[in-house]
């Protein structure tokens, strides 16, 4: 399948231009953010747990084959059932065959990026499978008919008015309304009938344990828990890199998920599941690939496989928190976003390494070390040499590359420079031809360069 | 052993091989796997004083009783406990509740329940968080089913970080089991901190 090219600044444009909603999401994250640092600060440990997570996970990915069976042993000797899906479709097939053979026709579902990435709930919909996103801020999206924009807050993007409407028209609640409170009562009661009424629970997983086969789900809302005690059959979907060898290999990543996400000292729920209810019930677990084992061959981005989608980096983001979520196009958004999306597709993602400023913010941040700057860094030296980059940019990086290898060339240059500031009327540098000058007034042209500046100082010594 | 005419759905294992081909035909050499260096990690002089105050942080209450008998007195003077009308307690040696979970086959038969009385296993100071057995639960959706939760824990059981917390379940042996730090709560409408998303409305810890 051939996906179209996401113009990542072109996808930002109508969000950046409406500067109140552009400001006002900026603060919400910052305000998250803040969170997060007050968290981390409160624990002395708090560097010497990164870096612990950080050498789990490079230890878990380099030997994940072997973690992979230890965990489909344990899982199935409590009774799991483990399916294995190469990608998207055919993580879609496993699921679909499952609520088939049950005879399934509505669903809840807890929030997991991995369906999202999948595409799953388009795909049952195709089928006359009701799904319902019980976490509230995706049951706003979802009644929407957008995307996520976040993948811990996905309704980040919303303003309660408009949640409002959302509601009024959806809900029946009454119109003009946009108290949080009222809006949240109102879903909750919406919700529990689809709670009474599921037929299957569909979970995410946070982390599963190789050496006991069991998984834990964090949830702030208690939906995934709501959702999967009623029902008689819970899937749970994971990538497969959602492993650690060990269960006390927990504390560490309980510790830092939660202070980095949204600031809390750890999610209201944090649940351990171990094989199905009882004899009565279900439990199936699908491992996805979807490209992981490909992004774990690439030795530049392999750290990537870390990540634990608690979203601080993008918190932390200055370009996603003035752009969205939306702008990336992508089911991750934000720096981490920018780095896995063009390993699934560099031509259609090429734009999103230069969502970046190169702040090196997102890497501070990471719970679990990622070096998501340097990552981001080197795609671009990728792109380039895979020449994905537009020709207006590749022709004048060349020029410029050129320029600074000739001293004469460069003294040429600038002193053309000089003047043309100074000479050159506004038409012909602020028009339609010229994006940088949208924003941007040229600088004041200096008097002389630096080299007549310095060669005049030493002569008067 | 199943004799229902539901077919049991297999495991679809056919892309097994090609994952793991692929895994493996990339070996990588890295460091084994850290051990945590227990004094390296937050201890508190006062775990109950913690737990507490990071338990007031998250939205939930909580009650040091010397007396099992105040569990009640505190509970009767909560207007919606007064006002309850179904309550499952599997403490009934501490309160009485008036609905046998036991005796409940299908859990949704448990949508009205107003209150649940739950057993704690111990606390975790560092975050507010309460570890809870699900053998303990004739159905695990008592937690999140109940509009209100309560639940009792023994004041010895305590531990101050997430690390002791897990060598203490090392053992564990059970189907389910879950950390439960305060009362169901959101903030997906423009960050505004509602507690009572989906589960409990609020959470009462009595620390006997």
């Amino acid at each position: 399948m051939k996906l179209p090219v996401v113009e990542h600044p072109a996808a930002a444009k109508d969000f950046v231009t409406d500067p109140d909603r552009s400001r006002w999401h900026d603060q919400a994250l910052w305000f998250v953010r803040s969170k997060r640092d007050k968290q981390a600060a409160s624990l002395p440990e708090w560097e010497y747990l990164r870096e612990t997570a950080s050498a789990i996970k490079t230890h878990t990915i380099a030997n994940l084959p072997d973690y992979l069976e230890q965990f489909e042993r344990n899982a199935t000797a409590h009774g799991a059932i483990v399916h294995w899906a190469r990608d998207a479709e055919h993580h879609n097939e496993i699921v679909l065959r499952i609520l088939q053979q049950h005879d399934t026709l509505r669903i809840v579902k807890s929030k997991s990026m991995l369906t999202e990435e999948c595409g799953l709930n388009p795909y049952l919909e195709a089928q006359g499978i009701e799904v319902v996103d019980t976490d509230l801020g995706e049951r706003i999206v979802q009644l929407r008919e957008e995307p996520p924009s976040h993948i811990v807050l996905p309704a980040i993007h919303i303003k309660k008015e408009e949640v409002g409407q959302t509601f009024h028209e959806n809900l029946g609640t009454a119109e003009g309304a946009s108290d949080p409170q009222y809006l949240t009562e109102a879903a909750r009661g919406h919700l529990r009938n689809k709670f009474l009424l599921g037929e299957v629970g569909i979970t995410g997983v946070n982390f599963a344990v190789a050496e006991t086969g069991g998984f834990v789900v964090c949830t702030n809302e208690g939906n995934a828990d709501l959702g999967v005690s009623l029902p008689r059959v819970h899937i749970a979907c994971m990538g497969i890199e959602k492993l650690v060898p060990r269960q006390k290999d927990l504390s560490v990543f309980t510790r830092l998920l939660a202070r980095s996400a949204t600031g809390q000292p750890i999610t209201t729920y944090t649940s351990h599941f171990f094989g199905p209810r009882d004899p009565g019930s279900e439990l199936h677990i699908v491992l996805v690939d979807n490209g992981r084992s490909n992004l774990r061959d690439k030795e530049k981005f392999r750290a990537a496989m870390h990540c634990i989608r608690c979203g601080s980096c993008m918190n932390t983001c200055p370009v996603y928190r003035r752009s969205g979520g939306h702008s990336y196009r992508a089911t991750v958004p934000g720096p981490i976003g920018s780095v896995l999306s063009p390993t699934r597709d560099e031509n259609s993602y090429k734009s999103l390494p230069y969502a970046c400023s190169l702040c090196g913010s997102c890497s501070d941040v990471c719970p679990v070390k990622i070096p998501l700057h340097h990552q981001l860094l080197a795609w671009r030296g990728e792109l380039v040499g895979k020449k994905l980059l537009p020709r207006s940019k590749r022709y004048s990086m060349k020029a410029v590359s050129l320029l600074f290898q000739s001293p004469l060339l460069f003294k040429l240059a600038g002193s053309i420079g000089r003047t043309a500031l100074r000479l050159s009327p506004r038409w012909l540098t602020h028009n339609r031809l010229n994006k940088w000058t949208i924003a941007r007034e040229l600088p004041e042209p200096p008097k002389e360069s630096f080299r007549q500046w310095y060669r005049r100082h030493r002569n008067e010594k | 052993m199943n004799t229902n005419n539901q077919a049991e759905v297999t495991a679809d294992t056919s892309a097994k091989r090609a994952v793991m081909d692929r895994l493996r035909t990339t070996p990588i050499d890295v460091p084994a796997l850290p051990e945590i260096d227990l004094d390296r990690v937050i201890e508190f002089e006062d775990p109950i004083a913690k737990f507490s105050e990071m338990l007031a942080l998250v939205g939930g209450q909580a009650h040091v009783v010397d007396d099992i008998a105040e569990v009640k007195t505190i509970l009767d003077q909560i207007d919606v406990y007064r006002d309850a009308r179904r309550v499952v307690s599997n403490m009934p040696e501490i309160v009485e509740g008036n609905l046998d979970a036991q005796m409940i086959d299908d859990p949704h038969a448990l949508a009205t329940l107003d209150w649940t009385i739950a057993k704690g296993e111990f606390m975790v100071a560092e975050n507010g968080a309460i570890w809870i057995d699900g053998n303990t639960l004739p159905h695990r959706v008592l937690l999140f089913i109940a509009q209100y939760l309560a639940i009792v824990v023994d004041r010895s059981a305590i531990v101050s970080n997430m690390h002791q917390a897990y060598d203490r379940i090392d053992r564990f042996d059970g189907r389910f089991g879950v950390f439960v730090s305060g009362p169901s709560k959101t903030a997906d409408i423009e960050q505004s901190l509602v507690l009572g998303a989906h589960g409990c409305r609020k959470l009462q810890v009595f620390i006997i």
